[in-house]
């Protein structure tokens, strides 16, 4: 129990076979793969909240579904308490099914949408057995008012509430089995920004309360610093930064990074930033770039960038990241 | 107070909009209908096979209604002692088949590989012969009646309302709420049955509704062929395999017949739509 490492991503790869056609088939060329994830290595504490940016495409879903194992991974391991995920079986497996819940990210198709707000939750209670059946409404009014939803709430239908009163069903489904990790998927990116508060604010609340772990994958940055401690930023299926919040928002030093954190809308209009941060697009993951993923983008790309696949490394403050600049010097920002 | 009394009234106009037009028409037709079947006995003034050779082929009037026939029965008690028969090979021909077609092609779509592959395999191979020879080649097989229709029907059947639930299962499986249920942990068995199978139905009790009056017409059609219900059953098809050699001088010995069919097809049609209708998912 001292350990504070909860999950822990070694090597973690994701590939997604694409549909052959006959005319590639003929030409003799190998099916094409989407890399989702690539080499994913970090480690999630006990009781932090660690935020996953990046781009659309950059593998922060397969990465989420990958660590409640609705994808199981092509290479490398995710362990949970020291063991392999991929290899629970049984009750373990269900016991892993319990304690890491996933909040989705569309409310309108995350509920099914059949069931009363009653029945889903009930639903959960019962399957993992955490309450006599006698005490289960108790514990479904209850819910429902963790999550600030009136107790008339559960004899509805899911398309009788807003997205944000959906996205409160969902965390409270979550909830339900009592779980020690919450991985959100893009948790409030479908609500109205005055919606996103309470949600996010409720998350926040929740976890102190509870004590628990949360994965929160997201592209709004300004979101992230404000509920994560950690940040881990990808890039086309590779971690390219990982650190403390702070250092990451106030020293990047992958150029990425500092790219995003540069694209991200600043309220005040003297600060504007009218200089594009990162040229071009994304480049397709069905072909990688050799040597670093962001060479085609990056404006700091020298003759080894093209050549050389950075690692992750230690920067100068202490904090990682995958970038050849950064053991020459420091980038500035 | 006249506040409270309008929006009274427009409560009870959403309500009346929530029950759609063909479903009170298709219901109606069928609740009469079902009637007929089960006490044939009450509505038909003649027995259905007494004969009575002082009143052969006779026109309709007001003691036949529908006419006679060649042997003098009464045509209108041989139309609704034909109402047990007919809504039994509806019922009976297809009610395995929706359950077992339902059931097997929603497990098949969400396995999918192996399994799926061969499903698919199957499907073509029998989609490839027309239906009613498919089921005429079974009973010629197994030899003609009821029974053997019933099994003939089932055995081709069930592959069209799998084929279906495949389709359906396929799109909902992918939605967060099922994937919802597998990060939970759910049995897939409880996947299927209790979060998808709610999602799937509708198309799948629609399709029944018409697959029943397409086997009305499946067991008129192997009765006048002699391969279905018996003579001296009366049932529509017989009735009409009778009244062939009638047509250009009995017209009633055979078109009262026909107009039950259409009439029961589309009353089983018009209770599919408005099943349709009132069940459509509100998201």
């Amino acid at each position: 129990m001292t350990d504070p490492t909860l999950i822990s991503l070694e090597d973690v790869g994701k590939v997604f076979p694409m549909n052959s056609s006959l005319l590639r088939f003929m030409r003799g060329l190998p099916q094409s793969r989407v890399n989702a994830l690539n080499g994913v290595t970090f480690e999630i504490r006990r009781g932090e909240t660690v935020g996953i940016v990046g781009e659309s495409g950059c593998g922060k879903s397969t990465l989420a579904r990958c660590l409640v194992r609705l994808h199981d991974c092509d290479s490398g391991r995710i362990r949970f308490e020291g063991n392999d995920i991929a290899e629970l079986e049984g009750a373990n497996r269900r016991q892993f099914n319990r304690r890491v819940q996933m909040i989705f990210q569309d409310p309108y198709s995350s509920l099914n949408p059949r069931m009363r707000v009653r029945q889903i939750l009930a639903e959960a209670l019962s399957v993992h057995r955490m309450r006599p059946k006698a005490e289960i409404p108790a514990r479904i009014a209850e819910l429902l008012d963790t999550v600030r939803l009136p107790s008339d709430a559960a004899d509805k239908f899911p398309h009788e509430f807003s997205g944000g009163q959906r996205q409160r069903i969902g965390i409270a489904r979550a909830l339900a089995v009592e779980p020690e990790v919450l991985v959100a998927d893009e948790l409030v990116s479908a609500l109205d920004v005055s919606v996103q508060a309470q949600v996010v604010n409720l998350l926040l609340r929740l976890q102190t309360e509870l004590g628990l772990t949360v994965v929160f994958v997201a592209h709004d940055l300004r979101l992230v610093r404000h509920i994560s401690h950690r940040v881990v930023v990808m890039y086309l299926g590779r971690v390219v930064e990982i650190g403390p919040t702070e250092r990451i928002f106030s020293a990047a030093a992958h150029p990425y990074t500092q790219a995003l954190l540069a694209a991200a809308p600043e309220m005040d209009p003297r600060h504007r930033n009218t200089k594009p941060a990162a040229r071009g697009e994304l480049p397709s993951p069905l072909n990688l770039p050799p040597g670093c993923a962001f060479n085609t983008r990056c404006p700091l790309a020298t003759g080894r960038c093209f050549t050389e696949r950075p690692e992750l490394r230690a920067t100068e403050y202490g904090h990682m990241a995958a970038c050849h600049l950064v053991d020459a010097h420091a980038v500035s920002a | 107070m006249t506040f409270a009394l309008s929006l009274r009234g427009q409560r009870r106009k959403t309500r009346a909009r929530r029950i759609p037009v063909s479903l009170i028409v298709g219901g109606a037709m069928l609740a009469i209908q079902l009637l007929l079947a089960v006490f044939p006995s009450v509505f038909a003034p003649y027995a259905p096979d007494s004969f009575d050779y002082n009143a052969l082929m006779q026109p309709p009037s007001l003691a036949h209604l529908f006419g006679t026939d060649n042997f003098g029965r009464d045509v209108l008690s041989r139309v609704i002692h034909a109402y047990s028969v007919d809504m039994q090979i509806a019922f009976f021909a297809t009610v395995l088949p929706f359950l077992f077609g339902t059931s097997i092609g929603a497990v098949i779509g969400y396995t999918g590989g192996l399994a799926e592959t061969i499903f698919g395999r199957l499907v073509d191979a029998i989609i490839t012969f027309p239906f009613l020879v498919l089921v005429i080649a079974i009973v010629a097989v197994l030899g003609p009646g009821l029974n053997n229709m019933y099994i003939a029907v089932g055995v081709v059947d069930w592959v069209f309302y799998a084929r279906l639930a495949v389709a359906e299962v396929k799109v909902q499986k992918r939605l967060d709420y099922a994937e919802a249920g597998r990060a939970m942990g759910y049995s897939p068995a409880r996947i299927v049955f209790r979060h998808l199978m709610p999602n799937i139905i509708t198309p799948l009790i629609v399709y029944w509704m018409t697959d029943m009056a397409l086997a009305i017409l499946l067991g008129s059609s192997l009765g006048y062929l002699g391969l279905g219900a018996q003579p001296p059953i009366a049932e529509w098809g017989v009735q009409i395999a009778d009244a062939k050699n009638f047509m250009g001088t009995a017209w009633w010995m055979s078109v009262f017949p026909g107009v039950a069919i259409v009439v029961a097809g589309l009353s089983f049609s018009l209770t599919g739509d408005g099943v349709a209708e009132k069940m459509r998912t509100r998201r």
